[in-house]
């Protein structure tokens, strides 16, 4: 009785909001969008949590991260604890509670959800960690003694570094290998600093390093070395965790006009090059009056928003299908449209026209209608007759998928690859067809989110301690 | 970092560096290319690696002064360091099988096409080499294109130094000569190996060019050095940089390149500038 009266009171608590910049100043900036929660609304919003038994929103977290237990330290007060708990089964808690879509994971999960607003996981996730970095006090967990055998890790995104974070805990000696200069894969080059601050990614990066982990860039494994000279070297197992970072253009006329960006290239000009500081730093973008970004998912509104950001008076997204089937996270169109985004719904581009000295001045379009659900459920779009018309602007970036990079593959002998060249591993272990090498994240899934990269890793890393305990 | 052992002044504008690079060394082939940033705010620039020596564990670039970048590398001595170093990058030449061939270098080219000449002539060809440059002073590599070629040939296009004329001219009149060739390796600006594939075209000698298109990761997920060639796209960092002269978008390429003019200029200027400040 006094459980359900308790109960009651909690689910009457609305669910607090995360100030936010105005969108008319944030335009002009980098900086993060939502400001994050202040000590007195976290520990408002953590006491509506009414630590279930079974806690469902536990299940709904790839990386299994004790939500009730973190959050019950924050209700608590304490939040150094807190950050200290969620560490325990996540390496990246200030980037999960950032970029994770938790309305389809934890939040949803939450029983409050199932009458009112769930538990806010994310923003007292992204609390926590940030009290923690900001406090000074990162502390370095209690490690297994050294076990004497090396893993090496190729690829320093969500994934790689996930398998890093478990695996040297347990006492190996990890090395990761990343192409880039810097290590983080989308983290850094992806994802734009005002939805995650580069502090941040390096932030947790150097904690990682604290624990041990030695991180190698500039290292294209395949070219620089091969995964069998690893072996050779003494590594005793590899886990794969490279991405599917090469671009999809859809192959109309005029694609390769000048202004016509790939969002991958758009957006590591932007985040990892820095470009927006140009000419403080060297690498050039082009900053268009008039920017059309093909593609509905979270990347095509990074790019959007960047484009926005360098300055565009118009910026569009162009997407086949209706508002409703936008891949993006609510919350990513939501902040978009805030910020004068202009969405040219059931619209698909059929060819680029250029000028005479091949710049791009517009996309051809055709308008689309949403037929009959296809075998997947989803309604396909059709194309209206006659509907063609043209968008104008100066610059596109194209953001319709990515493909698995062939390097990898190309290089490992017996590495099987399914006929889109995605490495083939098991989901629950990550084992692939060469043993001792595992692999997972978005190049065995394709595109997918940080979150199920690295609940991927965390499942490999435990698999690649099972498959060494027993050498 | 990437310490820098030795620098030569080639030409005016043209900068020999030896790199200490030991990983790279062991690995790098003919063709293959590397990625380089200077400094934290520097951009990620490729270039050709015209020599190696695994067991120095040293790597050669030879690169032209064309904007900031170039710029400020080229004020670095023996004994600086580079930031970021990515390589070896790009498939390596396809060498297996020919017999004769002609190696064609136009300016800073010639460097490019250098490290594909010697390994031939390692495996036996016979090589033939015409280089050039517009004019005496901004000939570079002569020497060492004549130690690895049966014959060397050299244009400058104001007639100040060997054949006046184009490299383009200089391989007409080799191949009407009746010189059997197998293949012809031509690199330089994108006008130069247009002008080669064209010459090579109605006689089917076949024709491979190595592309210097704009990249930037340079592994493949950017898409930023896309390249028509027969009508498909391709990306030069993974599936280049050497391709089909006579199926290259010369044309494309060419616009591409132009894409970042206004800011490259800006950059350079801005950089001119702080040095005269100092």
């Amino acid at each position: 009785m006094e459980n359900n009266e308790k109960k009651e009171k909690k689910e009457k608590l609305p669910r607090h909001k995360m100030p936010e910049q105005d969108p008319k100043v944030r335009i002009h900036n980098y900086n993060e969008v939502p400001i994050g929660y202040s000590e007195e609304t976290a520990l408002k919003e953590a006491s509506r949590c009414i630590q279930c038994k079974k806690p469902g929103c536990r299940t709904g977290c790839p990386v299994g991260v004790d939500i009730p237990a973190f959050i019950n330290l924050i209700a608590e007060g304490k939040f150094i604890e807190a950050a200290w708990k969620l560490k325990e089964d996540s390496a990246l808690p200030a980037v999960c509670g950032r970029v994770c879509p938790q309305e389809s994971q934890c939040e949803k999960f939450c029983i409050l959800g199932k009458k009112d607003e769930p538990v806010a996981v994310g923003r007292l996730e992204r609390f926590a960690a940030d009290y923690e970095r900001n406090s000074g006090q990162v502390k370095i967990p209690e490690l297994a003694p050294k076990n004497g055998k090396k893993v090496a890790v190729v690829g320093g995104g969500p994934a790689g570094l996930t398998v890093a974070g478990d695996l040297i805990k347990l006492g190996y000696e990890v090395t990761i290998y990343e192409a880039l200069h810097k290590p983080g894969g989308v983290l850094v080059y992806g994802i734009p600093e005002f939805r995650l601050p580069k502090s941040i990614v390096e932030a947790e990066i150097n904690y990682l390093e604290k624990l041990g982990v030695k991180v190698v860039c500039n290292a294209v494994i395949g070219r620089l070395e091969t995964i069998d000279e690893l072996f050779a070297e003494g590594y005793n197992a590899v886990f794969l965790g490279v991405g599917a970072g090469a671009p999809v253009f859809m192959g109309i006329p005029g694609e390769n006009l000048s202004g016509i960006y790939s969002a991958n290239e758009y957006l590591t000009r932007s985040n990892l090059m820095k470009a927006y500081l140009f000419p403080e730093y060297d690498t050039p973008i082009v900053k268009g009056k008039n920017v059309a970004v093909i593609g509905g998912g979270n990347v095509a509104m990074d790019s959007v928003r960047t484009a926005l950001r360098l300055g565009a008076d118009n910026a569009y997204i162009i997407y086949r299908r209706s508002e409703v089937e936008l891949p993006a996270r609510s919350e990513e169109v939501h902040h978009a449209k805030e910020e004068g985004v202009q969405f040219k719904l059931l619209t698909n581009p059929v060819e680029y026209i250029g000028d005479e000295n091949g710049w791009v001045t517009g996309i051809k379009c055709v308008e689309m209608e949403l037929g009959e659900p296809d075998q997947s459920g989803r309604r396909s779009p059709i194309v209206k007759k006659g509907s063609e018309f043209v968008i104008n602007c100066d610059t596109v970036v194209v953001s319709v998928g990515t493909n698995a990079n062939p390097i990898i593959p190309m290089t490992t002998p017996g590495l099987d690859t399914n006929k889109w060249g995605y490495i083939v591993a098991d989901e629950e272990t990550g084992k692939t067809s060469r043993e001792g090498v595992y692999a997972g994240g978005d190049i065995v899934t394709g595109s997918a989110t940080v979150i199920l990269a690295m609940g991927a890793g965390k499942k490999a890393a435990a698999s690649i301690h099972e498959y060494l305990s027993k050498k | 970092m990437t310490k820098i052992l030795e620098k030569v002044d080639l030409s005016e504008n043209v900068v020999k560096m030896v790199l200490d690079a030991p990983a790279i060394a062991k690995k790098r082939k003919a063709g293959q290319f590397i990625v380089l940033k200077i400094d934290e705010k520097g951009e990620r620039i490729p270039l050709t690696t015209v020599d190696c020596d695994p067991e120095k564990g040293t790597l050669t670039i030879i690169f032209q002064v064309v904007g900031k970048t170039t710029a400020k590398l080229a004020t670095l001595k023996a004994g600086d360091e580079l930031m970021d170093l990515q390589g070896p990058m790009g498939r390596p030449t396809h060498l297996e099988g020919i017999k004769n061939a002609v190696c064609v270098g136009g300016g800073v080219g010639v460097g490019v096409v250098y490290p594909i000449g010697a390994a031939l002539k390692k495996l036996g060809a016979k090589v033939t080499s015409i280089i050039g440059s517009r004019n005496k002073e901004l000939l570079i590599l002569e020497e060492e294109m004549k130690g690895i070629s049966d014959n060397l040939i050299v244009t400058t296009d104001d007639g100040s130094y060997g054949i006046h004329g184009f490299v383009s001219d200089a391989l007409k009149t080799l191949i009407d000569s009746g010189e059997k060739i197998d293949e012809v390796f031509a690199i330089g600006p994108v006008p130069m190996m247009k002008a080669i594939a064209a010459v090579t075209k109605p006689y089917g000698i076949k024709t491979t060019v190595s592309l210097n298109s704009i990249m930037v990761d340079a592994t493949g997920m950017c898409g930023a050095c896309r390249v028509a060639v027969g009508g498909e796209t391709k990306f030069a960092c993974v599936d280049g940089p050497e391709f089909d002269g006579h199926a290259v978008d010369f044309d494309l390429l060419a616009s591409r390149l132009r894409m970042y003019m206004t800011q490259e200029k800006e950059s350079m200027d801005n950089y001119r500038c702080e040095c005269h400040g100092k």
